[in-house]
């Protein structure tokens, strides 16, 4: 079946939960090196052949990882025909997971815990601080695409708070000086954060 | 960060602060994979379940089920495969102790795993772990990797019969999909959304076979039920709480941290001010949650003098739950007007879409908090929570609307002060906090 049959086929999309912008029908379909197949692979190997479609989460991150951060058309297109599902059964999971981008996204992408324990122990003082800083608000990206900030909900980190994760890495116990010290190696191109998941098991 | 044990022996928390403690070497040294092998070199399946029942060891995750009951709803003559799954989402605020766990002692866990899937005849295991925690994702596949290496995990184990297989499993940024049917879902691909119970995962569960859901703190006590007897793990706690438990203490403590505590420990005062170092900045105490967001809320004055015991009993007795164990302390400086509108963010947030009473009641009670804290509230507002409350308790799909609904109802009758504060406009007759 063509790709675009497929998306025509069904769309569950309702007023209250719109098409992502980047939900075209995609014109190519990614592709992936052989290392990454084979990751790909491993992580399928985990289910019941019949049932490929569980590794979808799993498979979305390294699509993520690979296509600059966020699930672009050809990469949605991948992981359709990868799984044998349709293009609306991968937008529909894709938008119910705060972790999976339908956007592009920051290199480095802050996120600070903003629930109940960081918040009595400061949060709202290390989201103004990047905010300031970086010249954007929660929920926005540098006009250089270097940074994104959000406000996010707890991340099991409430006995060493306030934290943030930046990628895939907590940093805690959050101070300004840290905070201020973690940009400033942002900036400089000295910090490498975590992204996407690499699974060898 | 504290870790450790008060008022008893170490016991889950027995190995955390060893070095390389996540290393099956090291696991090994320390009585690691003894229980596995105690239960492969004579235990039948219902020995082992009946010596968790003994253990009177209860979920973890937050309900409290009894895990041997759970266990033994397994249905023995299905023919379909069946699953063991851990629910290492830990997503509830206030709570982080499976992260240490999985990070410190992850070997616990996969022991734990293999005896409940020996006890089930599994012969698959999932470990579901939160998206953000994708550190732990590693450390638990190498230590499978480990496992795999020393004929512990795969086929034919320890030289038996028994094969099992472990895999670890990414979720993506959902609270929900800690709820065992969401997450059942999110494992097989879908949104994460729950399902209708029954039938229970233990009938119906992972790809429609019978599936135990268990926390990772349940299933890393198993291995020491085992080696010690059922009985003897019960004694460490009470008659109907057995054993010990992990309190995940953040907030405004001297010494935050995830403390082990004997189930039913005595006094409530003495752990925040003692155990825990007292208050920051020596100030006043005001209110503690002590079992997770979704709990009641204790004002201090339900605490202080008050010899609360910390176990399920003793908790409901002093108008709160265990949960998850998530232990929020509150110092004088916290309004609980404003703490409350932050927790029912995080559930309009969270809450999954899925039935109209959550979804759009916890829009609705964002937007009165937001109404109030402008400045705007009216007088008849603190009524309308509570009503809007009450159209959500029970009234949904799943317990996550109960537990949008809890925090703010408790909050309301216990602080009518700081509500009524924001309320300024408030009558002196009118409404819920009069
Ligand atoms: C909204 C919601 C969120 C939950 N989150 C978690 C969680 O993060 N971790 C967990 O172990 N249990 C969680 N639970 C409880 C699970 O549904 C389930 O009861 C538990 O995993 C069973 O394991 P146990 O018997 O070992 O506690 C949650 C329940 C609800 C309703
Ligand atoms: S109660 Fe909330 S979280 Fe649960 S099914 Fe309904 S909308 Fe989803
Ligand atoms: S409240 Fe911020 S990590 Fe838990």
């Amino acid at each position: 079946m063509l790709i675009a049959e497929r998306f025509i086929m069904s769309s569950q999309f309702t007023p209250n939960n719109p098409l992502p912008q980047e939900a075209k029908v995609p014109e190519e379909i990614a592709r992936f090196s052989p290392e990454v197949e084979a990751e790909i692979e491993r992580h399928l190997a985990k289910y019941p052949p019949e049932r490929k479609r569980s590794a979808i989460l799993p498979l979305m991150f390294i699509v993520q990882r690979e296509r600059g951060g966020y699930l672009d058309p050809p990469g949605v297109a991948y992981l359709a025909d990868r799984l044998g599902v349709r293009i609306t059964d991968i937008w529909e999971v894709a938008t119910f997971y705060s972790m999976i981008n339908t956007e592009p996204v920051g290199r480095y992408h802050i996120q600070v815990c903003k629930t109940l324990s960081c918040k009595i122990m400061g949060a709202d003082r290390i989201t103004e601080q990047c905010s300031k800083r970086l010249g954007i608000k929660p929920g926005e990206t540098t006009p250089d695409g270097l940074f994104s900030l959000s406000v996010v909900e707890c991340l099991g980190s409430c006995g060493t708070a306030p934290m943030l994760q930046l990628g895939f890495d907590y940093h805690e116990n959050l101070t300004e000086a840290k905070v201020n010290e973690l940009l400033d190696r942002c900036q400089r191109g000295e910090y490498q954060p975590t992204v996407g998941v690499k699974t060898s098991a | 960060m504290f870790i450790g044990a008060i008022g008893c022996e170490p016991l889950q928390l027995k190995r955390v602060n060893l070095e390389n403690s996540h290393r099956l070497d090291v696991y090994r040294k320390n009585g690691g994979y003894e229980a596995l092998k105690k239960v492969l070199d004579g235990m039948s399946p219902d020995d082992v379940i009946n010596e968790v029942k003994k253990s009177a060891l209860r979920g973890r995750g937050g309900a409290g089920f009894p895990t041997g009951m759970k266990w033994s709803f397994v249905p023995k003559d299905n023919p379909k495969p069946k699953y063991v799954v851990c629910n290492a989402d830990e997503s509830e605020p206030g709570t982080f102790k499976d992260r240490y766990l999985m990070e410190r002692d992850p070997h616990m866990l996969i022991e734990g795993m293999l005896i409940a899937a020996y006890a089930l005849g599994s012969q698959t295991c999932y470990i579901y772990t939160r998206g953000e925690y994708r550190y732990l994702i590693e450390i638990a596949d190498e230590a499978i990797r480990e496992a795999r290496e020393a004929g512990l995990v795969g086929e034919k184990i320890l030289g038996t019969n028994f094969s099992c297989n472990v895999y670890t499993h990414t979720g993506a940024g959902a609270y929900i999909c800690g709820e065992e049917t969401a997450l059942l879902n999110s494992l097989e691909g879908l949104r994460g959304h729950p399902r209708m119970k029954p039938p229970f995962p233990a009938v119906a569960g992972l790809y429609g076979s019978p599936t135990v859901v268990n926390n990772v703190e349940t299933l890393t006590a198993v291995p020491d039920i085992i080696k010690m007897g059922g009985e003897a793990y019960q004694k460490l706690g009470t008659e109907k709480s057995g054993g010990t438990k992990l309190w995940s203490v953040s907030g405004h403590v001297n010494r935050p941290g995830v403390y082990e505590l004997p189930m039913g420990y005595d006094d409530m005062e003495k752990f925040i001010m003692e155990d825990c170092g007292g208050m920051l900045n020596d100030k006043k105490l005001k209110a503690v949650i002590p079992g997770g967001s979704s709990v009641y809320i204790m004002p201090a004055a339900d605490i202080l003098g008050k010899d609360v015991r910390m176990d399920y009993e003793g908790l409901v007795a002093a108008g709160s739950m265990v949960g998850s164990g998530g232990f929020i302390v509150m110092d004088e400086t916290v309004d609980v007007f404003e703490s409350t509108k932050n927790l029912i963010e995080f559930y309009k947030h969270e809450s999954c879409g899925w039935c109209t009473p959550c979804r759009e009641g916890t829009d609705w009670l964002v937007k009165v908090f937001k109404r109030i804290a402008s400045g705007e509230g009216r007088p008849e507002d603190a009524q309308l929570l509570l009503d809007i409350c009450d159209n959500i308790e029970g009234k949904s799909f799943c317990p996550l609307g109960d537990a949008a609904a809890w925090p703010i109802q408790s909050a309301i009758k216990k602080f009518p002060e700081d509500f009524k504060r924001h309320l300024a406009r408030l009558t002196e007759t009118e409404g819920a906090l009069t």
